[in-house]
């Protein structure tokens, strides 16, 4: 405890006044030292605009969003642009965009096949982009129940109905989508 | 009653010093010693190159045979030293090639080394043998093209993490045929393709070969030719490890990796596709380093690699790996000494991995052996470092990184002062210690208190006053480098604790409260310190003196003035000549 004392009131008692000054004899230059408004502080880094900074502190103690801190986290640059080019790559999915159509549809859509990892996902992600029902996916059968059927042109040009080959082999081969009535689909005149 | 060696036994007990210290201490014995040591000394390690000047080391010692320096300061690395500070290696290499024609090594840390600086170590020394340059810049590939070309003795070319100008990547073409050597090369730093037939001989006529570590772009089908050529490797680097999956190019994989019955250290994994990793299985048992911090994959197939690492040392993985993969560490690697675990998406708040304290406290309850620890992570509480502490009292490196600054204890919102005070006061021997996360200046209080071995410390956006920095420059008697960045610490403890300053290798702080008056009053009133101010603001001279500096960076040193200074850079409180150090060097120290 005595130590501990002592260290402080050599701290307490470094005379600034004599050797070790700021600035010109006679003047009063301390520098303010920002005290307790960051101590036991329970707030986040973007709540701390600590009012007692001197307008010098304040922009740059002003806490930027984590983006924009430099040289935070401490990573170094090579490591961070690696994982960025990893984010982008299978960001841009490369090639896994393609086009769908629905019959009687205005337009196009454009769908990301890598978002999915299975047939059931994909029928769900067609279901609510279109608002349409697609009904289950019979291996003789086809599409029963609905009026919608899902099929695809793959890589030869020729179209196929969506679930027949394995998912890897589909999102491999699939150029585009287009979301057929059933009635055409089996080619029946009546609609 | 004098007596005195004869000079060849002394040399002769000197040659078993081999570290620097030891030898710096026996050349303060007597005069004789001093001269005696001074004459015999082949190894130089300058830990700051602005310390002292090539002039003063040549002066002293005249028959050296390697040499270690190092440049900038540690934040470098983080972008927090503006480009163009320094770190010049030029003008050693001048000197050193004038006087030490048979210099054979040659290692530099944050350096700028230049293509003329590579092209003089390639022809003035006749026996050079290790070029090792870790994280330096200001070099291209024709720089390397030199070295291949010219140094006929060449043993190991390492570009550890350098930042390289890439024109071609022919230069590997030029290592001629005759070149035989090698012993250790690692280019894995470097972004463009090498002729891989070019790297296939080399490879080939290099029996010596003990370490390779390519670069990305070598492709994975590949591998197996050169690990086939070099099985007697024991450090070995992958590219790319990704591939179409096809049996084929997976068995000849796995057979060459059976292969190498040596091999102790594995690295690389870019682009990992989990299908190859099992190709690896045959060496786990072997390996005692395995950096998979670029194998962007799972924890489940982190883990089928890593629960075959009985014998590891040294793992450096992402935060992938998971808690549950650091469970796996815990009982798998018992001899583990070393866990570096790296963020893989360090700019989202929200945490994309299952990666917690608890990870960490597991290692450090299954690893008795655990030293080092350099842990990035979202989240932490006293309670967890205090565990660890007690876990580990034999860690010397403790560094963590919370990812968020100032997050407090994630479970009772208070600083984590007492975790962090738990870790000096158990670990003994701790060395080296980098914080994060909400401390206030109890923590100072502890690590003056306790940190009694600390050599190197690492604060940002701690404390909150003056109090903080005094506790650990008055306190922490074997600091020699502090690194502080965005702290409420201002003058008051720096001028208080100058002559700290002369027992340390150096001192940074940015974006804290130091004035631009101290920085001169410290500069004038310790000629033995360089006081940098590093402020890129335009009109400097007008800052008022209480006005805070952007970076300061302080250290000690005979040399007095730099001359190769950027307009961003002041030495503050010395006249142009710096006449008091120089009257230094002319006594010979």
């Amino acid at each position: 405890m005595d130590h501990k004392k002592t260290t402080l009131d050599l701290f307490n008692n470094v005379d600034l006044a004599t050797e070790l000054t700021l600035g010109l004899p006679g003047t009063d230059n301390q520098p303010e030292i920002i005290k307790s408004s960051l101590s036991g502080n329970k707030r986040t880094s973007s709540e701390m605009g600590s009012s007692t900074c001197t307008d010098e502190n304040e922009s740059r103690f002003s806490p930027p969003t984590k983006e924009q801190v430099v040289g935070w986290p401490p990573v170094r640059s090579y490591r961070k642009n690696i994982l960025q080019v990893k984010k982008t790559e299978s960001e841009m999915g490369s090639g896994m965009y393609v086009k769908v159509s629905m019959d009687g549809a205005p337009y196009l859509r454009k769908l990301d096949l890598k978002m999915y990892q299975s047939y059931e996902e994909l029928m769900k992600g067609l279901q609510v982009m279109f608002k349409c029902i697609i009904g289950l996916y019979f291996e003789r059968e086809g599409y029963n129940g609905s009026q919608h059927v899902p099929t695809y042109e793959d890589k030869d040009g020729d179209w196929m109905l969506v679930g027949d080959v394995p998912w890897e082999m589909f999102i491999s081969s699939c150029k585009r989508l287009r979301i057929m009535k059933s009635c055409e689909a089996r080619g029946l005149g009546d609609c | 009653m004098t007596y005195s060696f004869p000079e060849e036994v002394l040399e002769h007990v000197f040659s078993f010093l081999t570290s620097q210290n030891d030898r710096n201490a026996a050349s303060l014995v007597c005069r004789t010693w001093y001269e005696m040591e001074r004459w015999c000394r082949k190894r130089i390690f300058v830990g700051n190159c602005y310390a002292v000047n090539p002039r003063v080391l040549i002066r002293r010692f005249p028959e050296v045979k390697a040499v270690e320096l190092k440049g900038k300061p540690h934040f470098a690395d983080f972008n927090l030293v503006p480009e163009g500070w320094g770190g010049f290696v030029y003008p050693w290499i001048v000197e050193f090639a004038r006087v030490y024609p048979w210099l054979e090594e040659i290692r530099l840390k944050r350096m700028v080394v230049t293509d003329e600086c590579l092209e003089i170590v390639s022809k003035a020394f006749r026996n050079f043998k290790v070029l090792i340059l870790s994280s330096c810049e200001g070099f291209s590939t024709d720089g390397l093209a030199a070295v291949a070309a010219n140094c006929r003795n060449l043993r190991v070319l390492d570009l550890r993490e350098c930042e390289v100008e890439e024109l071609s990547g022919h230069w590997l073409s030029h290592f001629p045929d005759s070149f035989t050597s090698l012993e250790s090369l690692n280019i894995a730093c470097l972004s463009l393709e090498v002729s891989f037939s070019a790297l296939e001989r080399l490879v080939s006529r290099s029996p010596n070969l003990k370490t390779l570590r390519l670069n990305r772009t070598v492709p994975l089908e590949k591998i197996s030719k050169l690990l086939q050529r070099a099985p007697q490797l024991a450090d070995f680097g992958t590219g790319a490890y990704s591939a179409e999956i096809r049996p084929d190019v997976y068995s000849s994989l796995q057979e060459a990796f059976s292969g190498c019955k040596k091999l102790k250290s594995l690295s690389g994994f870019w682009d990992v596709v989990p299908a190859y990793l099992p190709a690896v299985f045959s060496v786990c048992s072997q390996l005692t380093y395995l950096n998979l911090s670029y194998a962007t994959t799972q924890s489940p197939d982190l883990i089928k690699v890593i629960s075959q690492c009985h014998n590891l040392q040294r793992l450096v993985v992402l935060d992938y790996i998971e808690d549950m993969g650091l469970d796996t560490v815990a009982v798998t690697c018992k001899d583990l000494r070393e866990l570096v675990v790296f963020p893989s998406d360090p700019f989202v708040a929200d945490a994309n991995v299952l990666l917690t304290e608890e990870g960490l406290v597991s290692v450090s309850q299954g690893c008795s052996k655990l030293q080092s620890v350099l842990y990035f992570c979202r989240q932490m509480s006293n309670s967890a470092l205090i565990s660890i502490s007690k876990n580990r009292p034999n860690l010397t490196c403790f560094r963590l990184c919370i990812l968020e600054p100032r997050a407090p204890d994630y479970l009772t919102f208070e600083p984590l002062d007492v975790g962090f005070g738990s870790i000096v006061e158990n670990c003994k021997e701790l060395t080296r210690l980098s914080m994060s996360g909400l401390l206030t200046d109890r923590v100072f209080e502890y690590i003056g208190k306790h940190a009694k071995k600390l050599d190197m410390l690492s604060v940002a956006f701690a404390g909150d006053s003056d109090l903080g920095l005094h506790h650990v420059l008055s306190g922490c008697e074997s600091l020699r480098k502090l690194e502080i960045r965005d702290c409420p610490f201002g003058d008051k403890a720096l001028l208080a604790n100058a002559s700290k300053l002369l027992t340390m290798r150096s001192l940074w702080m940015s974006s804290c409260f130091v004035s631009f008056g101290a920085c001169k009053l410290l500069g004038q009133k310790m000629p033995g310190l360089n006081v940098e101010v590093i402020d890129e603001r335009e009109n400097l001279n007008l800052l008022p003196e209480n006005a805070p500096v952007e970076k300061v960076y302080i250290y000690r040193t005979v040399s007095g003035q730099r001359l190769d200074m950027p307009d961003f850079v002041r030495i503050m409180g010395k006249d142009k000549n710096g006449v008091y150090n120089l009257s230094l060097c002319d006594k010979g120290l």
